[in-house]
Order: C-alpha cells, then sequence, then structure tokens
C-alpha cells in the first residue's frame, strides 16, 4: 500500500501540476492524441458506415475489415510509424485509429441497417430522396448505436494512447513507462491512477450522450437544466420503454410542464 | 519479411508465451463467466450490479491494469501473472454481460417446450439453454480473443513477454524490419485463433446451418424489391 500513498500524495501536490511535464500538460498531451484520432477515425468510419449500411452493399467489407483491424497488433504500428515518419502526431494517430475505426465503423453500419425497414419504406414512400431518408431518417434512428460505437472507440483509444510514451512521445504515458524504467514504481501507479479516471470521465460522458439520444424520447430537448444519473448506458438502456412512452405523450400533448405529475 | 524466416526458433517460443498469456484468460473467463451469467440473468438487481461492475473493469486501461494489480493482489509488479489476472478481469466484464443476454435470446417457447418435456431448471439450463446461446457466446469471444493477443502485445512495453517484445526490440535497434516480422505474425495468430474459434461455434451449433440458409436469404430478397 505503500506505493499507493505515495503516488496518491504525488497527484495531490500542486506543485506536480504545472510546468512543461506536469500533470496538467500530460493530460493535455494525452487528451490532444485521444481526440485527433477520435476525430480522423469518425471522419473515414461513420461516412462509410453509412454508406454500407444504407446501401446494403459491401458488408463483407465491413466485417472482414473489422475484423483484420482489431487484428493488426497498435504498438507495432506506432513504432514502425516512428521509424518510418520520425516524432510527432502522425504516428501515434495513425496507430490508434486502427482501434477507433472498427467499433465505429461496425456501430454505424449496425445501426444503419437495423432501422426497421417500415420506417425508411414510410419515408421513402413519403417522397423524401434517398439522401434524406439516410440523414434525416436513419441517421436519427442509428443515433444510439453510432454513439456506442464512437464511446468504445474513445475509450480504447484514450486507454492505449498510453503507449505513445514509449515511443518518446508525451502523455499519461510518460508516468507509466518513466516509471518503470527507473523502478520508481508509484510514477508508474499515478500514470495508471490518471490514465484510469480519465476513461473513466470520457465514458461516463459519452455513456449520457448515447442515453440522451435515443430517438422518441425528447431526452435532448429536455436536458436543459436537470441533473442526470451517469450509469452504464445498459441500465439506462433497459429501464428506456417506460420513459419512452410517458415523454412522447407529454411532447405530443405540447404539455412542457412536469410539476402536475412530477 | 525476412526476419521472421530468420527467426523461426524465437517465433515459435514466442508465440508460445503469447498464446498462454491471451488464451488462458479466456479459458479462466468462460469458466467464471457463464455460471455467473446463467446465475444472475434472472435476478434484476443482481444483473445490474454485474453490469455496472463490468463496465466500470472495462473501462480501466489495461496498461493501467497490470500496474495497478500487485497491489490488490500478492504478486509481483511486472509478473506474468497480473496479465492473466487482468485479461481475466476484461473477458469476464465482456462475457458477464453477453451471457444473460444471450439467454435472453432463447425463445420463451422454446423453454416451455423443455420445460414440458420433462427437464428440471438445471438440465433445462444445461441441454438447452446454453447451447442455445452459443452463437453470440462465440461472438463475444472472437472479440475477447483478437483483443487478448493485442493487449498482450501491449504488455510488452512494459517488459512483459510474447511477441511484444519483437516490438520494443526492433525500436531500440531501429530495425523496422523486426516490427513488421512482429505485425505479421501477431496478425496471423489473431486470425488463426479467431477463425479456430468461429469453427468450434459453427462444430457446437450444427442446427444454425439449416436455419441460416433461409434466413440469409429473405434480407437479400427485401433489399433487391426495395432497389
Amino acid at each position: 500500500m505503500n506505493f499507493l500513498q505515495q503516488a496518491l500524495s504525488f497527484i495531490f501536490t500542486a506543485a506536480n501540476w504545472g510546468g512543461p511535464a506536469g500533470l496538467t500538460a500530460r493530460i493535455l498531451e494525452h487528451l490532444q492524441y485521444t481526440v485527433v484520432a477520435v476525430v480522423f477515425s469518425a471522419i473515414i468510419a461513420i461516412p462509410l458506415g453509412m454508406i454500407i449500411g444504407h446501401t446494403g452493399r459491401g458488408t463483407f467489407l465491413v466485417v472482414t475489415g473489422v475484423n483484420a483491424l482489431r487484428a493488426l497488433p497498435t504498438l507495432g504500428v506506432l513504432l514502425l510509424g516512428v521509424l518510418l515518419w520520425g516524432l510527432g502526431l502522425v504516428p501515434p494517430t495513425v496507430a490508434l485509429m486502427l482501434l477507433g475505426i472498427p467499433p465505429l465503423l461496425a456501430g454505424t453500419y449496425s445501426g444503419i441497417a437495423n432501422v426497421d425497414r417500415t420506417v425508411v419504406d414510410a419515408a421513402r414512400s413519403m417522397g423524401m430522396t434517398e439522401s434524406r431518408v439516410l440523414l434525416r431518417v436513419e441517421v436519427p434512428n442509428a443515433m444510439p448505436l453510432i454513439l456506442g460505437g464512437l464511446r468504445t472507440a474513445t475509450l480504447q483509444i484514450v486507454a492505449t494512447a498510453t503507449v505513445a510514451a514509449y515511443a518518446s512521445l508525451g502523455g499519461l504515458g510518460r508516468y507509466l513507462i518513466d516509471g518503470i524504467k527507473v523502478r520508481e514504481f508509484y510514477l508508474a501507479l499515478v500514470g495508471a491512477l490518471m490514465v484510469t479516471a480519465l476513461a473513466l470521465i470520457l465514458d461516463a460522458a459519452l455513456a449520457f450522450a448515447v442515453w440522451a439520444s435515443v430517438p422518441g424520447t425528447g431526452r435532448l430537448q429536455k436536458l436543459r437544466g436537470m441533473p442526470q444519473p451517469l450509469l452504464g448506458d445498459e441500465v439506462v438502456l433497459e429501464s428506456g420503454p417506460l420513459r419512452q412512452s410517458t415523454s412522447v405523450a407529454r411532447y405530443e400533448r405540447g404539455d412542457p410542464s412536469h410539476t402536475v405529475e412530477g | 519479411m525476412r526476419y521472421l524466416f530468420t527467426h523461426l526458433d524465437d517465433l515459435w517460443a514466442l508465440t508460445l508465451i503469447h498464446l498462454r498469456l491471451s488464451l488462458v484468460p479466456i479459458v479462466l473467463g468462460l469458466i467464471i463467466a457463464v455460471p455467473l451469467g446463467a446465475l444472475v440473468q434472472r435476478t434484476t438487481v443482481l444483473r445490474r450490479l454485474t453490469t455496472i461492475t463490468a463496465s466500470i473493469i472495462f473501462t480501466i486501461p489495461s496498461l493501467a491494469l497490470f500496474v495497478v494489480l500487485p497491489l490488490i493482489i500478492p504478486t509481483r509488479i511486472l509478473d506474468e501473472a497480473n496479465v492473466i489476472v487482468a485479461l481475466t478481469l476484461y473477458t469476464v466484464a465482456l462475457l458477464v454481460r453477453a451471457v444473460p443476454e444471450a439467454l435472453d435470446a432463447v425463445s420463451p417457447a422454446v423453454l416451455d417446450a423443455a420445460t414440458a418435456v420433462g427437464h428440471k431448471p438445471l438440465s433445462r439450463m444445461l441441454k438447452v439453454e446454453l447451447p442455445l446461446a452459443v452463437p453470440v457466446l462465440i461472438a463475444s469471444l472472437r472479440v475477447v480473443a483478437v483483443t487478448n493477443i493485442s493487449m498482450v502485445s501491449v504488455g510488452s512495453v512494459i517488459g512483459i513477454g510474447g511477441l511484444g517484445t519483437w516490438f520494443t526490440e526492433g525500436y531500440q535497434a531501429n530495425k523496422s524490419d523486426q516490427i513488421i516480422a512482429g505485425i505479421i505474425a501477431i496478425f496471423v495468430l489473431a486470425v488463426v485463433i479467431d477463425t479456430l474459434i468461429m469453427l468450434t461455434g459453427k462444430a457446437l451449433t450444427p442446427w444454425t446451418r439449416a436455419t441460416n440458409a433461409p434466413r440469409a436469404a429473405s434480407p437479400k430478397a427485401a433489399a433487391g424489391a426495395a432497389a
């Protein structure tokens, strides 16, 4: 337990948070790698998943592609990238994108492909063009699965961005890897605790986004100023249908006041 | 590529370590998660509790867990046992959510029929529900196996053996050939294990081949009609 005390006292010492190698700077670097990798993964995976899910063509590509990308070892790609392209943002971004693309692609594809066919046909028969069917009907209905994919992608990327430190890059992995290198295990523990905390916070925020995006619940509209539970989305989804029916009814009546029932 | 063929002995030894570190947790995870998942399936409170615990465990980064575990369990830091325990935890966390979902998917009519032909709860679970849950389980197992193989390679940055050592050695010696060899070896290993699990699943569920054929045909027909 000695390591833990040392690690905690390190974290709770203000002096360790400032400076170019302080905790704040490391957290920001870590978030930078994460955000850049997630954004680029999304730019590639979401449109691709939307097209494949909508047209139903290339499903085989999704399945094999997703499995193949998962099987590629991130660390190997990262280190190879550093040897080939030198230091900088490119190697970690490319390596982390390999982790981010599979869940985003799978989530978007299955979200779009699993939208109720009758809903899609209804939209089409009302005269919507194909792109409108996709953007106005299929995407909103697929939103929970797309954001679920984003959540998994972010989680894996934030966890694995730790290895960037091995390739002489920054991020919270610096503490972990330097701590082990110089056999100051409490430093490694600092890195581990900080990465875990960061992952838990990001995951809770995205779980909340998934919960809010469930279509037909009006949750997005009702969010303003209301405290929300930050539970796993599975739990929230399980209790979804009940809330769904009541809030839809409320929305249709155009009655904004919850005070009478509340 | 040349590195791969000139170091076949190393390749074999490292592959064995890599397989041990990634597959032992899968077996342990199955042994723990299947009974646990089946037990909590019908108790709402316990099921939510396991789901929440599992998602929190799943959120902990692997590299962090490898380092933190020695504080919680009596192992030395940088011990292989940490990797096995950590990956077992992830496996359990993933499967313990998948097992109840797989069991939910078994239709009530089938359960009633099983009861009607005289199955007691335990034998119904073992002979009817779990076999019918195999396809969903196999799907989760494939994800777990491929993820574990990749995670073990990440462990090499904190001195854990396996094929990942080719990455760290190759990086330090500035030999991209060695890193490429490692990538290829791990990729092939993951694909082989993935395929083996998929084939095992197929062998365990001979009935799916009969029912899959018309099911696979119908969405295509529907898509054709829509287009």
